[in-house]
């Protein structure tokens, strides 16, 4: 035990000087946490980025805490990193590592969730434009009639981003009457086993009256499919989600979901990695390609940020998954009837 | 002879005699109700009735009950063995984490370890699947068990332990991917709209029920006769034949008076080539899969503790462990045995809650730990040890269900339901703990 904890005391020390030794560039990225499926993806496209480049990769995972993210943070400043790449857990209780990091030359970039702060710099997908884009797909589905809306977990901002998203298609038609919204809820923990007992809840009071599913994400909406498919109804109603899961994906070729709005998280991962790339050779933030102003976050706070445009998945485009590797041919197509939908065949 | 006690109120003996008694209290001693589970019925009947008014006549229909009685079965399976783990002054804080596991593993057989072997949709693969949920369920019972009968380490952190560890492990079997969708027989076990079992077969079902509650009765009475037991009167055991038979058929009833929805109905009708009628098709769905499979557990683990020398150790146990163990009890087997038992429900439950989403995801029972406590202990059992009943401990998951749908269907947010829950769980204990101090 004692040797392999002086080996590995060695080992970090010998990084240590290495790293500080040579004038290569070192990334640091602080997960918030790593136990989520889609990071590895992320971290991959990051690390294809840097190995280009010859940079190095260093990481930790803050496994959901506050608090644990803060000494994470230092850690990679101690290790010798030049630039950081933050996925916050809390974005308030970031903002002292990420101030520290400031103060000490080091760029920091914002990963997915917003850091307000006017030093650093913001890369997302912009989640008011995936809520408008569910809402669009149900909504060219099924301009009119009783709507249902799914929401995420109160406490996740995101849920309201995708909601005012969703207000921006629908809110004319819901006002003219058109539309009329017979369900509405939030959903602790995002959890499909919720989302299917208030989907069968919300079919009882309507009498199985609803036209429409808005449903903020993936697992919900399987959850929703699922409360549809007992009434008979699933592949009737359109249903929204976002995310890109492979069961989606299948609904979707199945007919019983409308749309996955997919944000695909190698291309958010490369444009972290080069815009981490440009930083650490001195580049200014506004000379990053695509960067705009922002100062659309709950402090107002104005800073440099990133956007990237999420590409919703419909029957029609299926392909696009299958040829980014995402997803293999087999697990989109299964059961799918045959001639029913193109990639299929 | 017991057979002069046909006066009310003396079927309980000479303490009744010798009071001044209202009718009630004559009443309740006759027929030997539980006055808690009766209590119990009433709370749930005001609830039902309460939310049917506030929901504006939408509670107490024939759908919102038939979707009660699945929403409830998950919670209720893992519930029945709950009574057991907190009668033997133990607790499982794990059997969410575990449901959610077990449900991945069962995912994974049947969508990628299964189909490159025997195919998509093979005969057996149902049943393989469960029988390797249901035999990891066990190991994993067992070994909580182990660590907690024969090493001594307590059930609370050893189950806490687990509650980390199975739900860590769910991550683990598809890296945090959702696996659906599920092989379709397996699917029969979540009670989707084609799982259920039909008007007929459930009018049989409640024939049969009925009938093994007048055999139970008559059999009560002979064996009481034989070793000259106080009887109930004559009259008091008409009324429990007529309210127990009476009960489970109205409930059949109930539940057949539950069409078909229109779209399953239209598919039904052209499958069997029936002509669409006007007036639309009636087909009953009669009781759902999860529901079946929940009763029959009820009934398992009723039967094994109070028909079993295991069951009654159990309480024994519980009651008084030093004494149990100085009486020959081999007390740390037994207490292993509770929670092999408790993983295997788990495993079952897991089936049912991952076949009716049609898919298992790693968040799976989350939080569901809390709810098969609590549906136990607002049953009546107590973490002193030694007290519980599994009727209880369903009835308590059928209240704590009824409060959340019913708080869903008047579209209350979520936070202020869970406190709601929270209250009402407090209040339930602490009537039921004040009523046991007045008892005493």
């Amino acid at each position: 035990m004692r040797k392999f904890v002086v080996s590995l005391l060695a080992a970090g020390a010998f990084a240590l000087s290495a790293a500080a030794a040579s004038a290569q560039v070192v990334v640091g990225v602080s997960w918030n946490n790593f136990q989520e499926e889609r990071w590895k993806t992320d971290e991959a496209a990051i690390k294809g980025v840097l190995d280009a480049a010859g940079a190095k990769y260093i990481s930790t995972d803050a496994q959901s805490s506050a608090s644990k993210q803060l000494t994470d943070v230092e850690n990679l400043i101690s290790q010798g990193a030049n630039v950081l790449i933050v996925l916050a857990q809390d974005t308030d209780a970031i903002q002292p590592a990420v101030q520290k990091a400031v103060d000490e030359g080091i760029p920091v970039i914002g990963y997915d969730r917003l850091i307000e702060n006017p030093k650093a710099f913001y890369i997302t997908f912009d989640n008011k434009q995936v809520g408008v884009l569910e809402a669009q797909a149900v909504f060219d589905a099924q301009p009119k009639g009783n709507y249902v809306i799914i929401k995420g977990n109160s406490a996740d901002p995101n849920a309201d981003f995708l909601r005012s998203g969703i207000e921006e298609v629908i809110g004319d038609a819901v006002k003219s009457g058109d539309i009329k919204i017979v369900g509405e809820t939030y959903t602790d923990n995002w959890d499909p086993t919720n989302a299917q007992k208030e989907m069968e809840q919300f079919l009882t009071v309507n009498n199985n009256n609803v036209d429409a599913v808005v449903c903020e994400n993936d697992g919900m909406a399987g959850g929703v499919v699922a409360a549809l498919a007992a009434q008979g109804m699933a592949g009737q109603v359109p249903v929204s989600g976002q995310d890109g899961d492979h069961a989606a994906l299948n609904r979707v070729a199945l007919g019983t979901q409308t749309v996955s709005v997919w944000k695909d998280a190698r291309a958010l991962g490369k444009a972290a990695g080069e815009a981490a790339l440009a930083l650490a050779s001195g580049k200014m933030m506004d000379e990053i390609e695509g960067s705009v102003m922002f100062s659309g976050g709950p402090k107002g706070v104005e800073m440099h940020s990133l956007f990237l445009t999420p590409n919703p998945i419909t029957r029609a485009n299926l392909s696009e998954v299958i040829d980014a590797g995402w997803i293999t041919k087999d697990e989109v197509c299964k059961g799918v009837p045959a001639g029913t939908v193109d990639v299929c065949g | 002879m017991a057979e002069a006690t046909g006066v009310p109120g003396g079927g309980t003996g000479s303490l009744a005699q010798q009071r001044q008694i209202g009718p009630v209290r004559a009443f309740m001693n006759a027929t030997e109700i539980d006055a808690r589970m009766l209590g119990m019925i009433v709370a749930l009947a005001v609830v039902w009735i309460g939310f049917h008014i506030m929901s504006g006549g939408v509670f107490l229909t024939p759908r919102n009950l038939w979707n009660l009685s699945v929403q409830t079965s998950t919670v209720a399976i893992m519930a029945t063995g709950m009574v057991l783990v907190i009668v033997s002054r133990n607790i499982d804080l794990s059997v969410g984490s575990l449901l959610g596991f077990l449900a991945m593993v069962m995912g994974a057989m049947q969508t990628e370890i299964l189909p490159p072997l025997v195919g998509y949709d093979f005969a057996l693969t149902w049943i393989i699947t469960l029988a390797v949920g249901i035999a990891l369920g066990a190991l994993i019972g067992a070994l909580h068990g182990f660590v907690i009968a024969y090493l001594g380490v307590p059930a609370f952190i050893v189950t806490l332990g687990g509650l980390l560890v199975w739900r860590g492990a769910a991550w683990w079997v598809a890296s945090g991917k959702t696996l659906a969708p599920l092989d379709s027989t397996f699917g029969m076990m979540g009670g989707g709209g084609h799982a259920t079992i039909g008007a007929t077969a459930s009018w049989v079902i409640g024939v049969i029920t009925c009938i093994g509650i007048l055999v139970g009765i008559l059999n009560g009475r002979r064996q009481r006769q034989r070793f000259n037991f106080p009887l109930r009167p004559i009259w008091a055991e008409t009324f429990l034949a007529l309210v127990g038979c009476g009960a489970v058929l109205g409930a059949i009833a109930v539940i057949n008076a539950y069409p078909m929805p229109v779209g399953l109905a239209r598919q039904y009708a052209a499958a069997h080539n029936i002509p669409w009628p006007d007036g639309g098709l009636f087909v009953s769905l009669g009781i759902a899969t999860p529901v079946l499979i929940a009763i029959a557990a009820a009934v398992v683990m009723t039967f094994i503790a109070n028909r079993t020398r295991f069951g009654r150790y159990v309480f024994a146990i519980g009651g008084n462990p030093e004494a149990a163990e100085l009486g020959g009890i081999n007390t740390r087997w037994i207490i292993m045995k509770v929670f092999i038992l408790m993983g295997v429900l788990c495993a079952i439950s897991g089936a049912v809650a991952s076949a009716r989403l049609n898919a298992a995801t790693n968040a799976l029972g989350t939080l569901d730990e809390l709810y098969v406590i609590a549906a136990a202990v607002i049953g009546g059992a107590s973490f002193a040890g030694g007290i519980g009943t599994v009727p209880g401990a369903m009835l308590g998951a059928l209240v704590m269900q009824s409060l959340q749908s019913g708080m869903q269907l008047m579209g209350i947010e979520s936070p202020l339901q869970n406190i709601v829950s929270g209250v009402v769980l407090v209040i339930a204990v602490g009537i039921d703990t004040a009523y046991r101090k007045r008892a005493a």
